[in-house]
């Protein structure tokens, strides 16, 4: 598993109080996790302090899976 | 007229967040102030408050065991107290499972004096450090006074009257009373009644100590900060937590087989219409908020046998209440025991009215009264009555009183009795 997707599973547990295992790669944060719209805007702040990326508002509506917010991490970060 | 009675109780208190266990602590005459650990209050003219303990003391709250993980990230500590304390009361009350058309009929009106002070504090420090876009998402309805309400609708499914009190100090009586008229009005078959409060926070102590509402000459001693009717108080010791009731109306409870603590029979509200922080002069918003419960419940004077007493140790407000009481009670104050039970958990602001009504049904049900802690030197002005100083009293309890009154000159009691059938 790479850097950025360790650190990212890492924030999505803490936020959402999920268990690990449950945070897949494919997992949906809406579907699978249980998140809601509010904690999308939390868990993209929370990435965009850990990583020091910015995650404009049209990106973030675009990040349904933790995969994508690893790819989107891992080709935007400085 | 619908009758209106308890049938749940729920605490989350500086000296324990479950029923029986705060009770006996009360009746022990334990003390729940410590100097202030939340944070660094060395440049504090108060250093003193009564914190709700963590998991790890011998009367400490686990936040696990009925808040959800994402819940206690998102809202300040008044409502993760009161979610619990609301917990506590419906599993008391055996109604934790309701079905769809019961849900329809159950209903809250848990409030707060404050809200989520620390909160507030702390999220326009992020503002101000890192701008509006690092402002939390959760941000509002994590402070709002409404979402203990709303919370614990949500988690245990109620669907009726979502409602919340905000009347500073007198917050969880006002909550109590408006909730057991609701039932009377025919809104509702049960409602969760009662108030919470966590403003324990650099700007909650600092606020207060600037009203100059805090005791501030007992940092090295703070278990005898509060000392209500004592000579030498001089200010409230800042106290946090819930208390939550269950109120159900009296054919609904003895249909289903619920055990029944007492009964609402009395409700009185009023206004001061004089000072922002001060007590009218006479007390004549506490007199006549005492006269209405008491006219309500159809009892005299000489039939309330305790009253918990607003008495929050400032030098002014306990003198006032206890000359309301005076003239109100006439002769029949001789056979009366009041005490202060803020004395040994603090002032719990909007918490405090419902803390207090828990604390006189329980008088009532054990036939005890809780004592004024650290009235070592009564106060010139309440002499002749019986405080119930130091230690607890067992005597017969067959009706009792709770005052709370709050900034704005905010006044209401509360006259409850066993349950008569």
């Amino acid at each position: 598993m790479s850097d950025t997707a360790e650190r990212v599973k890492k924030i999505v547990v803490e936020h959402l109080g999920v268990e690990a295992e449950k945070v897949t790669e494919e997992a949906s944060f809406i579907d699978d996790l249980g998140a809601d719209s509010l904690d999308i805007v939390e868990l993209v702040m929370a990435f965009e302090e850990e990583f020091g990326v910015e995650i404009p508002d049209d990106a973030a509506e675009k990040i349904g899976t933790v995969k994508d917010a690893i790819t989107y991490i891992d080709s935007n970060k400085a | 007229m619908r009758r209106v009675v308890v049938t749940g109780l729920g605490l989350v208190t500086p000296l324990g967040a479950e029923v029986e266990l705060v009770w006996a602590n009360i009746l022990a005459g334990k003390s729940g102030a410590a100097r202030i650990t939340r944070f660094d209050a060395t440049d504090y003219v108060c250093q003193i408050a009564c914190e709700v303990k963590p998991a790890d003391h011998e009367y400490g709250f686990d936040p696990n065991k009925r808040v959800d993980h994402k819940v206690q990230r998102q809202v300040d500590p008044f409502i993760i107290y009161g979610i619990d304390a609301a917990g506590q009361a419906l599993e008391d009350a055996g109604l934790t499972e309701m079905t769809e058309e019961q849900s329809y009929r159950a209903g809250l009106s848990i409030g707060s004096g404050i809200g989520g002070l620390p909160g507030i504090e702390s999220e326009s420090l992020v503002l101000a450090a890192k701008g509006p876009r690092r402002v939390s998402p959760h941000f509002v309805h994590g402070r709002l006074i409404n979402l203990i309400s709303g919370q614990v609708s949500i988690k245990y499914g109620l669907r009726g009257p979502n409602h919340a009190v905000v009347t500073a100090c007198s917050t969880g009586a006002h909550a109590i009373g408006d909730a057991a008229r609701m039932i009377a009005m025919d809104d509702a078959d049960v409602m969760l009644a009662g108030g919470a409060e966590g403003a324990i926070c650099p700007l909650g102590i600092a606020g207060f100590s600037q009203a100059k509402a805090l005791s501030t000459h007992f940092n090295d001693t703070p278990e005898k900060g509060s000392r209500p009717y004592d000579k030498d108080r001089d200010g409230f010791v800042m106290g946090e937590g819930a208390g939550v009731v269950v109120l159900e109306e009296y054919e609904h409870a003895r249909a289903r087989g619920a055990k029944i603590y007492a009964e609402v029979i009395g409700y009185g509200l009023s206004g001061d219409a004089y000072h922002v922080t001060a007590p009218h002069p006479e007390g004549s918003g506490a007199y006549r908020a005492m006269e209405m419960a008491l006219k309500k419940a159809g009892l005299k004077p000489e039939d309330i046998d305790y009253i918990n007493a607003h008495g929050t140790s400032t030098p002014m407000g306990d003198e006032l209440e206890l000359g309301a009481v005076r003239r109100l009670f006439g002769d029949a104050i001789e056979n009366v025991s009041m005490s202060s039970t803020k004395s040994a958990i603090g002032h719990l602001l909007g918490g405090a009215g419902a803390v207090e009504a828990i604390f006189c049904i329980l008088a009532m049900r054990d036939q005890i009264v809780p004592p004024t802690l650290n009235l070592d030197n009564p106060s010139d002005g309440v002499m002749g009555v019986d405080l119930v100083p130091h230690v607890a009293k067992k005597r017969e309890v067959r009706a009792v009183l709770n005052n709370s009154f709050g900034f704005g000159g905010t006044n209401a009691s509360l006259v409850m009795v066993p349950v008569r059938d």
